[in-house]
Order: C-alpha cells, then sequence, then structure tokens
C-alpha cells in the first residue's frame, strides 16, 4: 500500500475515531478529555517536507474542528506539533540516522525510549497549547495546570494502547536504496 | 532588497507555520464573522449527516428515557386541558386564555417546530448540538430552543438541513431569566464546571429564595415562550460584599440524554425589534 492511501485512511479513521467514540465518552471529570487524534500526525513518514507536514496538520486539525464547532481550536494545536516535529526527531534519533533507514517514527525505527520521549514531549506541546486557547478567556491556574497534566495521562494511555494494539511493521530499508 | 527576498526563504518554513496559526487563532477568536469565509454551512451538511447516521444507532439507547420524558410532558399538558377544571358553583366560569390563530390577524407568537437531536455534547467547555432540521424547514438563527423538559440553547447556525444550536451549557450563552416566585431578574451562565449545574447572576438581595425555587424563562427574552422552565435553585451563595445572590441551579433539561427538541420562533418580534432600533435612533 503506498504511503499517501495509508495516510488518507488514517486520516479519516483517526478523526472519526476521535469524533465517535472518544468524544462520546461521557464526561469522567472536567479535566478529563480523551484525546488521540493528534497520533495520525506523529506516524507521518520521516521524509515528508516540513512546509507539506506543517499544511497537512493545519488541515486535519480543522476537520476535527468542523465536528466540535470550534473553528481553529485543534487546528492551531495541530500546526504546532506538525511544525514542532522535525526538530524533537532531529534530537532523539540515534546517530546511525533511523530516519533514513525506516519509513515513519516508531518503536522499532527509534527504539522504545526515544520514541516514547518522542511521544511525550509532542503531547506535552499539543495539550499545553490546546488547553491554554481553552481557557485563556476563563484562566484558572489550576484548571489549566490540572487539565494539562489529567488529559496527558489519558492521551498516553491511549497511544500505548493503540501502539499495542495496532502494531506497525517497519521495513527496514538500506542506505543504498 | 535582497536580503528580504533572502530572509523569506530562508524562514520559510517558520513563516509558514505562522501564517497558518495567525490564520487558526483569528477563526477561533473571530468566530462568528468567519462562518462564510470557512465554508461552515457546507461543512455543516457533512458533519450533520454523519452525526444522523451515528444517531441512528445510539437513538435505541435512549428509547426509554425519551419515552419517559414525552409521557411526563403529556401529562402536564393534560393537566391544562380545560375538561379537568370544574367548580361546584355553575355561575362561576373558567375560562383559559390562549392566543387565538385568526387568519385575518396573526395573534399567535410562539411557533413550535419539533426538531431531532443528531449530535450533543457535553464534555468541552463550548458545547454545541446538531439538530436536523435547517433553513428549509423554517429555522433561522437566534432562535430559541427548547426541550419537553426545559430550555436547550439557541440557534448559532443553520445551513440546508441542519442547524447547529448553542447549549445553555456554553460559556458564552447568557439569558435574562426569573425566579418564577416573586419575579426577580437575573441572568443565567454557566461557570464550565459540571453539565448539571448552572449560575444564576444578579438577584437583589430582597428576593425571597428558597432552595428548590423554580427558575422560568421571562417575559422580556424574545428568544423563549415565558415561563418555561431553566432550572431549581440548589445552592443560594450568600456574597457578603454585594447586594446580590449568586445561584447555583441545577439544569431542568438533562443534557446527557435529550433526543427530540422545539424550536421556537418568534414571529412578533420582527416589529418588536424595529420598534426599538428606532427608538434607539430617537434618542440618539
Amino acid at each position: 500500500m503506498s504511503d499517501f492511501l495509508k495516510n488518507s485512511i488514517r486520516f479519516v479513521l483517526f478523526i472519526l475515531v476521535q469524533v465517535f467514540v472518544l468524544f462520546k465518552i461521557p464526561p469522567l471529570h472536567r479535566f478529563v478529555t480523551p484525546y488521540l487524534y493528534f497520533l495520525f500526525i506523529l506516524w507521518l513518514p520521516f521524509n515528508m517536507p516540513r512546509l507539506r507536514l506543517t499544511f497537512i496538520g493545519f488541515l486535519f486539525g480543522l476537520c476535527l474542528d468542523y465536528f466540535t464547532h470550534s473553528p481553529g481550536l485543534h487546528a492551531a494545536a495541530c500546526t504546532l506539533i506538525a511544525y514542532l516535529r522535525p526538530f524533537v526527531i532531529n534530537l532523539l534519533i540515534s546517530q546511525e540516522g533511523a530516519d533514513k533507514n525506516y519509513g515513519s517514527p516508531s518503536i522499532t525505527s527509534m527504539g522504545w525510549a526515544p520514541y516514547g520521549t518522542y511521544v511525550l514531549v509532542l503531547t506535552l506541546f499539543h495539550h499545553v497549547y490546546l488547553v491554554f486557547l481553552e481557557w485563556m478567556n476563563f484562566g484558572s491556574l489550576w484548571f489549566f495546570l490540572g487539565k494539562i497534566i489529567a488529559t496527558t495521562g489519558i492521551s498516553l494511555l491511549l497511544v500505548l494502547l493503540t501502539e499495542l494494539l495496532f502494531y506497525r511493521k517497519e521495513k527496514f530499508r538500506t542506505n543504498t536504496v | 532588497m535582497r536580503n528580504v527576498f533572502l530572509f523569506i526563504r530562508r524562514y520559510f518554513n517558520f513563516l509558514f507555520f505562522l501564517v497558518l496559526q495567525i490564520i487558526s487563532l483569528s477563526f477561533l477568536f473571530r468566530y462568528n464573522k468567519f462562518h462564510e469565509a470557512i465554508f461552515m454551512n457546507s461543512a455543516m451538511e457533512i458533519t450533520g449527516s454523519l452525526n444522523q447516521r451515528y444517531n441512528t444507532i445510539s437513538y435505541y439507547f435512549q428509547l426509554k428515557k425519551t419515552n419517559e420524558a414525552l409521557i411526563k410532558e403529556n401529562e402536564r399538558l393534560n393537566q391544562l386541558l380545560k375538561a379537568n377544571f370544574e367548580g361546584p358553583d355553575s355561575t362561576k366560569k373558567l375560562t383559559i386564555d390562549t392566543f387565538k390563530i385568526d387568519s385575518v390577524q396573526r395573534t399567535i407568537k410562539y411557533v413550535y417546530l419539533q426538531a431531532k437531536v443528531v449530535d450533543n455534547s457535553v464534555s468541552s467547555q463550548a458545547n454545541f448540538l446538531t439538530l436536523h432540521r435547517g433553513s428549509a424547514q423554517q429555522v433561522r438563527v437566534n432562535t430559541g430552543v427548547i426541550s419537553s423538559e426545559g430550555i436547550v440553547g439557541k440557534v448559532v447556525n443553520v445551513s440546508d438541513n441542519y442547524a447547529s444550536v448553542m447549549s445553555l451549557l456554553n460559556r458564552q450563552f447568557h439569558l435574562v431569566v426569573k425566579i418564577k416566585n416573586g419575579g426577580d431578574r437575573g441572568v443565567v451562565e454557566w461557570d464550565g464546571l459540571s453539565p448539571f449545574y448552572i449560575t444564576l447572576k444578579d438577584i437583589p438581595k430582597s428576593a425571597r429564595v428558597k432552595i428548590g425555587d423554580s427558575v422560568v424563562t421571562s417575559q422580556t427574552s424574545e428568544l423563549y415562550p415565558p415561563d418555561i422552565m431553566v432550572g431549581t435553585v440548589f445552592e443560594i451563595i450568600d456574597d457578603k460584599s454585594s447586594n446580590f445572590y449568586t445561584l447555583k441551579l441545577k439544569t431542568a433539561t438533562n443534557f446527557f440524554n435529550v433526543e427530540y427538541v422545539y424550536v421556537t420562533p418568534n414571529l412578533q418580534y420582527a416589529e418588536q425589534k424595529k420598534l426599538e432600533d428606532s427608538t434607539r435612533k430617537k434618542i440618539q
């Protein structure tokens, strides 16, 4: 399956799962909003040009915004993590140049610890920015911190479950190709 | 000049990122003005039809509760029937005032249009509902939406077949309401904490409020028919530094299982607004 087709299917699936499964869960607490959709951006291939990556992030966020009636909220957060993604990968990638040997970021291509850090950092960036925008008008520090921590915790759990359930096989490609 | 181009070329990624950020933030903060610009209406047709498909399944799980709500409403309406009232004294005659629908002169003020709720959120800070009834079926922007239990919200956007409703559980929703017992008016809003409770502000301390009192819509609001339930007083917060109470209300509508609502267009509002606007012009 080509990368384009695979990612198009993921695009639709992540939006649908977020809107019709995760957003439909009855609220446990006002701090807890289960977010998983941004994993789409983390799973995009290494070799995607940065300009296109940022734009896809924007488009992806905007699609979710149409469902939540909040134009711009998720788009802003997704653009941010899509823009920051290459910097984080450059910092975390091992010396051998895994970004040339493998297709996209995953546990096999990056290793447990760097991949975990990668997910954690971008999840945090996403949630901090999202909650910051959401609470800009209402301003209470405890809500801000509480919501970031609780939402990040839930998101990391969901990401872990997704990684375990949908194990992605990454083919090893040599540098010479 | 050359340096400017070099700068743009060098930092093109960053500038592109900034432009996208500015676009999305302006969508966010100038929400109402950008509906047209970002094709919100045509997008609503698509998201609405997806939501409707989802709703055909989830509706079955709510059938019991919907039925109960309808039975309760029927009971309340039946209780209002003229035939239920009879005095021992036949000289006393009981009449019930209703608006007549006259073909010559229309005295009806509010019309009830039923609509199916196809999407509803309670967990975010800005909650919206989507109704499967749009501008092709007489729904207009800025009309009230009520359920059989109490008020739900107001229409903020319509497409051909769907309408987007700002829920009472939205931090931008404000409405003037009154306490049924005594008629003191205040402003109701949501503090974003719990989907079961809303806040009523600016009730003067002269008002005699008890826990459990009903709070209903006031006739000064053009959106809703008067005396529609908003909530019941749950807690009275006495702020010593001001002359006003802040009341915590339990919402009359259960937002977790609202399935059918009524849109209530005000047919006389155009005339009222014209008068109010011309008055404002005269005074200036």
